[in-house]
């Protein structure tokens, strides 16, 4: 037997290899009972469940953020434009999960398009944190982390454009991965920002998420920006020791600012990555100081020609009216206030006159970020940071403050504008709420975040 | 006082590739509607595009046929606005990194040989089509078209007068047919043009305020649009007023040019870098390879016949308008036809055949082997030149060999004298009048009188012979 078969057969991951149907009616329950969390959209019923192979996920059940294509359930990303649409092809990453013989459990819930930090800018309400109902669950991906933080499924995907599958994984205290751009397959994923965009995993342990990330990764023709690179064995990655792997600290992702309690589970987790073997170095990332604005341009510029579909002709909601003009407006105010807001943003800073002022300063600073990165991996494995400066907060406290929302993403944009990989796994408890530890890698160097966050995990599980 | 017309043009051509821009749909024209659809050209949620690399090629033709630069990376950039026939609500096209700049074409124009100078060659997808006819009281989409590969030709503002734009558009599609990148139906809209026009005063080097005229689809229509815009804008200076920017759409129906937006209102499109597209990258390999490929182009290939088959203007020209002719002719010449002989059959019978049949020299079922034995048998005399033309017309529809046809059909040329005799005196006996009038001097008539002969004889008679025949006996009784 294997070391990865033992793995497998543990007690702790049989739980869910042998995951049955009932558990669908068990979801069901729990959503429809007074201990919901709208966590999910939409959940399949047993005829829904076709997978057709039989591969290391055959019967799990995963979850699926719903701006990820399905033929057999809706998908309307969280927005009542597309309420109701069925897509009449299939997202190729599902296509992967099936053929690995996973059951797709249903669609979760998630910020409009994407777009948001909470999973309150939903037009199907928000989504309840699991550790602490009266808490936002993180976002956008946060009806996925919730699900598997609540033990709905073991595993789900999500989509990172800024941090939403890192920092929804942090605040419900799960394992969330955005790999490198262009490891997983775009297609099907509805877009939000294309050059951002990619699909994460989110997993109740280390093991798991990169088992998920395995199954999902690898080219695909129908995305021209996918990657012909090999897909590594990651689930052997989560296993591997991290002896003499250099672990880069960035002090920008230190500010003063961070709360103490916070400050001191960072450190304790640096300790324990010496301490399974790791060499800790302070690094500089010298432009992280503009990373939120350049990524709210770029992302809102991309947003605003990705929603341009949306205009009632051909698919999803369509206002009658009299007249082409009124029906785009009228069809086009379905949109919720972020996403309309984003869609402006956008629209603006594409404009002529405006456009080298702000799109081209932006893809600049984009290029600067993505050096100070390279620089820092001519030195280190990996980097450690904070995946979000703080624990989760509490529901409508930022929804009329966006730009404090938008701030909460100070250290995960960084990731989707230089495109590296980013792994959030919990370091513990702040006041009872779950914690967040990030780890960065080179370009597809997700086997060394895995394997850190492989190792803070198992040291973590020695003291229980 | 005098004026000069500033011209620029931009022609969009549909370029001959099986499949669409960006997905596996065929481009195809004239079919049900939406049944070439896929998420990719509908524009579905999360459908992504897939560069179609023959698309590519083609426009490298394109670019290199007219000598342009080629850049070995171009980029790919959104165009944004909405319209019920574009689904993304942006078109893929390509802005700040076209392909190819700074090329040119030379043509013969209305007066001198012009070179108009190409600014860029740029790759984009088409979009859809509205139809207005096919449900009460709504208008319909066709997406068949939405996301077929075109090449747009932007000119420098070189060309003066309408007439010249026209020339210079009939040179452009000559050469796109001739190197197999488009194949120009104007009818299913596969060039389109768009033309800037300002006036100024001649010698001046300042432009004037220019107005765009969209949506021509034939070379005429262009022709007098532009004529139509010149005399207005000439017009409005001349009564000293301004000419304002603006934007017309051509009615070919009315003849009439209708504004459809002023400087005002003119869109932002919001062009930035596609970003699920990576740049094009073409490589020097690829460009001398296409070099290479390129055939002979229209004006080359007329110079030379003229040159070395010693064609006249007309027959050189008239064989080069489509390189399958010129091949045909050249084949022709090959199997040793006089190139005088060749170039009447091509441009004369063999056309008449093709424009009935609306075939073109590569898909006529006659091939130039059975021309040649069909001119060979009228050389020796065996069947008149008349007879071959009917001879050539049963080729096309039944096949077989011009000697079998000729046999089985009876249409070997008379050349016996005592039948051939016998048709000249019943002819001259029914004809006294006009005999007359050739004793008196009009000698013209003879002419009719040969063709009467051969008349009688069903187009079999040998012409030579009768011409012969009928001075001989019309002088001999006038001798009596």
């Amino acid at each position: 037997m294997s070391l990865q078969d033992e793995i497998l057969s543990s007690s702790e991951v049989l739980d869910f290899r042998g995951s049955t149907l009932r558990s669908l009616d068990d979801i069901k329950e729990l959503e429809d009972g007074p201990e919901g969390l709208n966590a999910f959209l939409a959940v399949a019923e047993p005829e829904d469940l076709e997978a057709c192979g039989q591969g290391p996920l055959e019967g799990v059940m995963v979850a699926l953020k719903d701006n990820i294509c399905t033929k057999r359930l809706p998908t309307t990303c969280g927005s009542r434009i597309l309420k109701g649409y069925r897509s009449p092809y299939e997202a190729t990453a599902v296509q992967r999960l099936r053929q690995a013989g996973a059951l797709i459990a249903g669609k979760t819930n998630l910020d409009e398009f994407g777009m948001g930090s909470s999973t309150e800018n939903s037009a199907f309400g928000p989504t309840l944190n699991p550790v602490d109902r009266s808490l936002v669950p993180g976002g956008s991906s946060g009806g996925s982390a919730a699900a598997v933080a609540a033990g709905y499924v073991r595993m789900a995907l999500g989509s990172d454009t800024g941090g939403s599958v890192r920092q929804p994984a942090a605040f419900c205290g799960v394992v969330g991965i955005k790999p490198t751009y262009g490891r997983i397959s775009r297609y099907g994923l509805i877009a939000f920002a294309s050059s951002l965009d990619q699909i994460g995993t989110i997993g109740a342990t280390v093991l798991e998420a990169s088992l998920l990330l395995e199954v999902v990764s690898g080219h695909d023709t129908r995305d021209s920006t996918s990657a012909e690179k090999p897909v590594p064995r990651y689930r052997d990655a989560a296993v591997q020791s991290i002896k003499g792997m250099v672990v880069g600290i960035p002090t920008e992702y230190f500010p003063e600012q961070l709360d103490p309690p916070v400050r001191a589970l960072l450190d304790e987790a640096c300790e324990r990555l010496v301490a399974a073997g790791a060499e800790g170095r302070p690094v500089s990332l010298p432009h992280t100081e503009f990373a939120i604005p350049c990524y709210y341009v770029l992302a809102t510029a991309e947003a605003s020609s990705n929603l341009a579909r949306y205009d009632g002709v051909r698919f999803g909601a369509r206002l009658p009216a009299e007249g082409l003009d009124r029906m785009y407006e009228l069809t086009r105010g379905k949109f919720g206030a972020e996403v309309k807001r984003r869609i402006m943003l956008g629209t603006y800073v594409l404009s002529s006159g405006y456009y080298d002022a702000y799109y081209g300063t932006a893809q600049r600073t984009r290029a600067s970020i993505a050096h100070d990165f390279t620089t820092a991996f001519n030195e280190v494995d990996v980097l450690f940071t904070p995946t979000s400066p703080t624990p989760a907060f509490p529901l409508g406290e930022r929804v009329l403050d966006p730009v404090a929302m938008y701030l909460s993403d100070v250290f995960t944009v960084t990731a989707n504008l230089a495109g590296i990989p980013g792994l959030s796994v919990p370091i513990g408890t702040v006041g009872g709420l779950p914690l967040g530890g990030q780890l960065l890698g080179p370009w597809w160097g997700e086997s060394h975040i895995i394997a850190a966050a492989g190792a803070l995990e198992a040291s973590y599980g020695e003291d229980t | 006082m005098n004026w000069e017309a500033v011209i620029g043009v931009e022609i969009h051509v549909k370029l001959k590739s099986e499949y669409k821009l960006f997905c596996n749909d065929r481009a195809v024209f004239g079919d049900e509607p939406n049944t070439h659809i896929c998420p990719v050209c509908m524009g579905l949620p999360g459908a992504l595009p897939v560069l179609n690399p023959e698309a590519v090629g083609l426009a490298l033709r394109t670019a290199l046929a007219f000598g342009c630069t080629i850049h070995f990376e171009s980029v790919w950039a959104r165009k944004s606005y909405f319209y019920p026939d574009l689904p993304k609500g942006y078109q893929i096209t390509q802005f700040e990194h076209p392909l190819a700049t700074k090329g040119s074409v030379t043509f013969s124009g209305s007066e001198d040989d012009i070179s108009v100078s190409i600014r860029r060659v740029h790759i984009e997808e088409d979009a859809g089509k509205l139809l207005h006819d096919k449900v009460p009281r709504a208008s319909a989409i066709d997406l068949n078209r939405a996301g077929t590969a075109l090449v747009e030709i932007v000119t420098e503002p070189d060309l003066r007068t309408a007439a010249d734009v026209r020339l210079f558009l009939g040179e452009l599609k000559q050469t796109l047919e001739y190197i197999g990148a488009s194949n120009c139906n104007m009818e299913e809209g596969d060039l389109r043009v768009d033309a800037n026009v300002s006036v100024r005063r001649p010698g001046s080097s300042r432009l004037g305020n220019k107005t765009e005229i969209k949506n021509v689809n034939s070379f005429s229509g262009v022709e007098r649009a532009l004529s139509m815009e010149i005399s207005r804008q000439i017009a409005t200076l001349d009564a000293g007023s301004v000419v304002g920017q603006q934007t017309l759409l051509w009615d070919d129906h009315r003849e009439e040019l209708r504004k459809m937006r002023s400087k005002e209102e003119s869109h932002d499109y919001r062009y930035f870098p596609e970003p699920d597209l990576s740049p094009v990258r073409v490589t020097q390999e690829q460009v001398t390879t296409v070099l290479e490929s390129l055939p002979e182009l229209p004006r080359d290939r007329c110079s030379r016949f003229k040159e070395v088959y010693e064609l006249k203007d007309y027959d050189a020209e008239v064989l080069t308008q489509s390189a399958a002719n010129a091949d045909y002719f050249e084949e022709l010449v090959g199997i040793q036809i006089d190139p005088h002989v060749a170039a009447k059959w091509v441009t004369g019978p063999l056309q008449a055949v093709m424009n009935q049949r609306r075939e073109d020299a590569e898909t006529v079922p006659v091939r130039p082997a059975k021309i040649a034995a069909l001119i060979g048998l009228i050389e020796r005399g065996v069947v008149s030149e008349s007879a071959a033309k009917s001879v050539l017309v049963i080729l096309v529809q039944e096949g077989g060999s011009p000697s079998d046809i000729i046999e089985a059909r009876g249409l070997m040329q008379e050349r016996d004298i005592g039948q051939l005799t016998s048709w000249v005196t019943e002819v001259l006996a029914k004809h006294s009048e006009e005999v007359a009038r050739y004793r008196g001097g009009e000698s013209k008539i003879l002419g009719y009188l040969v063709g009467q002969v051969m008349h009688s004889s069903g187009g079999t008679a040998d012409p030579r012979l009768v011409r012969d025949l009928l001075i001989e006996q019309l002088s001999n009784e006038q001798g009596q």
